[in-house]
């Protein structure tokens, strides 16, 4: 399997597209800044949500009884599912009870995260994802690159393709208006026909047992309106304790998100409407364990809004894809290690530390410490390159006794200066596309040897 | 006051120059400065690939360089962060401690301890300022995009001291540079693509120089700079503050 620096690497050939894919997220980072600045308040509000969302991981375990507890007297059935095959179990099994083989599914990545799609698909379930960008991606056979903006790295153009190829609209015909206009049509048709509604969940309220799904499209309502059954799928950190508490959440989750200051759709499912049946699955998946790692429980106050995304120069750079993990970017690179640290042992050096997700955060996770973090767990548990540790291992001995760094100093600088080819060459990545820094002949150390050595006695 | 000098590995062995400013700098503004000459590097290069558990030794090094000192500076905020939140010593925690809170970037030493409000220094040139991430929003040497605060920037208020200079402005002030330590290499392809997207606005609004208070920045900027023919150059900032016509 490839990892992020070559998937990276081949998204860098076509330069032209990482201009506009960054400028595009540069583009929502900066109508995000308008809407945090023009919000009195901004910074107290990220640390309120942040010390709320602190208190439920604290007391997770009482919450999440309490919303089950509430949930069920509003008439709503509540399902645990341990893990991803769990989730997937229930669903199927719900669709196989009511004898329905399709459904349609708004934006839920923890179904993403479950591989429900392909899951369904091998048991003879047709899945419509009705969000237009999952509806664009799931065409053309794609996962999402952008937990938010699902088909963010791709232009008009491609979708007009897909759209020409799949329903069937005019080649060549990229008007934005023309292409929505038909998926549109498209969507409202399967709407109509289906018996199921998957959605998934952004806050889970304890003390009401209801839950609010956000959309900008309404295609969670219309697709959960329309059908007989309701299925909600969400991660056991989604719990809040109060209604009231959303007010805090939902004011910082559009603007981070795009720069609204709402989301189009807030909705609230509380109990099932007369003859449909509403179900609702709460996933561990690896969460519980995450939230036993003393460093990294905070990651679970992720409220999905992809700010850092947006604002990472790495992620804008690469692509969604490159991080090849159903969440993408900076949070992505601190939740899918917990996930299978083998495979994702790569995305926790996709970044340059830079800090920039860390203070975008609506609710203060520490990103780029837990990025440095898990570097230090990886390497610990084994998953570094042997040829890396043999590299660290010598450069720690040169670097903690002064008079072998002084040699190897001279030595690089010697190389730099009179075999320049040895270094300049195409198996030094540094010098691919940069040239190396001229060397002096002398380090500062011999400088301050000839110059002020006279005036401080060192031994 | 004792000032201990810590002259980052890379800035020693490849760009003495800087040292050699920062130095004078420090010097022509009374400071008693001692350069400990077995000193070598943070360890910061292992600690960021994961192996901060090889830096011990480093560590132990540094802090029986640096006990003696009432205050440690050095010309890079990424140096500096990398020892305030990370050095320890096994026998000598103490020392450790003091110099985790005593240890300053030139930038963050001149503007809060000693409080620079004049220098006798002339660069007629048009100069961008690189934020450097480690010093940005590490240190908190200037305020930052993504948050929503008072504006301020400590290398810029120094800047503004410097007779002649015309500091720039980018389009994007505080994007990072794409150098990330061993990041330049493992991810060549990004941090290139980075590092050319950062000279770029800086070349869009005609700068001479590019400065910054981490020549490891200024380094990887370099070499974009370099390859691509420009005439433009890298200086470090403690070289501007040192400048006399």
């Amino acid at each position: 399997m490839k990892d992020h620096a070559q998937l990276a690497e081949a998204f860098n050939k076509d330069k032209e597209r990482v201009t506009w894919h960054d400028e595009t997220l540069w583009f929502v980072r900066t109508k995000r800044d308008k809407a945090a600045h023009k919000f009195a308040g901004w910074e107290q509000l990220r640390e309120t949500a942040s010390q709320i969302k602190n208190n439920v991981l604290s007391n997770l375990d009482s919450y999440l009884l309490q919303f089950e507890a509430n949930a069920i007297k509003n008439g709503i059935t509540v399902h645990w599912a341990k893990d991803a095959a769990q989730h997937n179990q229930i669903v199927l099994s719900l669709l196989q009870k009511h004898e329905i083989n399709s459904l349609v599914k708004s934006k839920s990545m923890l179904t993403e995260e479950c591989h429900l799609n392909e899951f369904l698909q091998h048991n003879g379930v047709e899945v419509i994802d009705t969000d237009l960008g999952e509806r664009i991606v799931q065409f053309r056979n794609e996962p999402p690159s952008h937990i938010v903006l699902p088909a963010i790295h791709l232009k008009k153009e491609d979708v007009s393709d897909t759209f020409h190829e799949h329903l069937g609209t005019e080649k060549g015909n990229s008007d934005p208006q023309y292409l929505t206009e038909a998926a549109r049509q498209h969507l409202r048709e399967t709407f109509l026909t289906r018996k199921l509604a998957l959605t998934g969940v952004n806050f889970a309220v304890a003390e009401t047992g209801e839950f609010v799904v956000c959309t900008n499209e309404g295609n969670a309502d219309m697709g959960a309106h329309l059908a007989n059954l309701h299925i909600a799928s969400m991660g056991l950190e989604k719990t809040i304790p109060r209604r009231e508490d959303l007010g805090i959440f939902l004011n910082l989750l559009a603007r981070s998100a795009t720069g609204q200051p709402i989301t189009t759709y807030s909705s609230h499912f509380k109990r099932p409407r007369n003859g449909q049946e509403m179900h609702i699955i709460l996933v561990d998946n690896g969460r519980s364990i995450q939230l036993g790692r003393k460093d990294f429980r905070n990651s679970l106050k992720c409220i999905r809004c992809g700010a850092c995304m947006n604002t990472c120069p790495v992620y804008r750079r690469s692509g969604g894809h490159s991080y090849h993990t159903a969440v993408a970017g900076p949070i992505g690179s601190i939740l899918a290690p917990n996930l299978d640290m083998e495979k994702n042992k790569d995305l926790p050096f996709a970044s340059t530390l830079c800090g920039s997700c860390t203070n975008v955060c609506p609710v203060k996770i520490d990103i780029h410490d837990q990025l440095y973090k898990w570097r230090q767990e990886i390497v610990k548990s084994g998953y570094s390159p042997k040829s890396k540790t043999i590299a660290m291992e010598a450069m720690s001995v040169s670097l903690s006794k002064p008079m072998v760094y002084d040699i190897s100093g001279k030595a690089l600088r010697f190389t730099l200066r009179y075999a320049p080819f040895v270094i300049n060459n195409k198996l030094n990545p540094w010098y691919k596309q940069r040239d190396m820094p001229a060397a002096p002949e002398n380090s500062f150390k011999k400088w301050y040897d000839e110059n002020r050595n006279k005036k401080n006695d060192n031994e | 006051m004792k000032v201990g000098l810590f002259i980052p590995c890379y800035i020693d062995q490849l760009y003495p120059k800087v040292a050699v400013a920062t130095l004078e700098l420090m010097e022509k503004l009374g400071l008693d400065v001692y350069y400990p000459t077995r000193q070598t590097c943070c360890g910061q290069p292992l600690a960021n690939s994961g192996y901060s558990h090889l830096t011990y030794d480093i560590d132990e090094l540094f802090t029986h360089n640096f006990e003696s000192c009432d205050y440690v500076v050095s010309p890079s905020g990424s140096c500096t962060l990398h020892i305030k939140e990370h050095l320890h010593s096994y026998k000598n925690i103490g020392s450790a401690q003091h110099i985790k809170k005593h240890i300053y970037e030139l930038v963050e030493f001149l503007t809060d301890v000693i409080k620079v409000e004049n220098l006798k220094a002339t660069f007629p040139y048009r100069v961008g300022l690189h934020q450097s991430c480690h010093g940005q929003r590490g240190l908190r040497l200037a305020s930052m995009t993504e948050r929503v605060e008072v504006s301020f920037s400590k290398p810029k208020h120094l800047l503004s001291m410097v007779n002649g200079l015309k500091l720039i402005d980018l389009t994007r002030e505080d994007e990072c540079c794409g150098f990330g330590g061993t990041f330049c290499v493992t991810e060549e392809a990004v941090s290139v693509r980075m590092g050319q997207d950062r000279v770029a606005d800086h070349l869009n609004h005609k700068a001479q120089y590019i400065t910054a208070a981490d020549m490891s920045c200024l380094m990887h900027m370099q070499g974009i700079l370099k390859r691509q023919n420009s005439n433009v150059q890298v200086i470090h900032i403690a070289e501007i503050l040192n400048a006399t016509l």
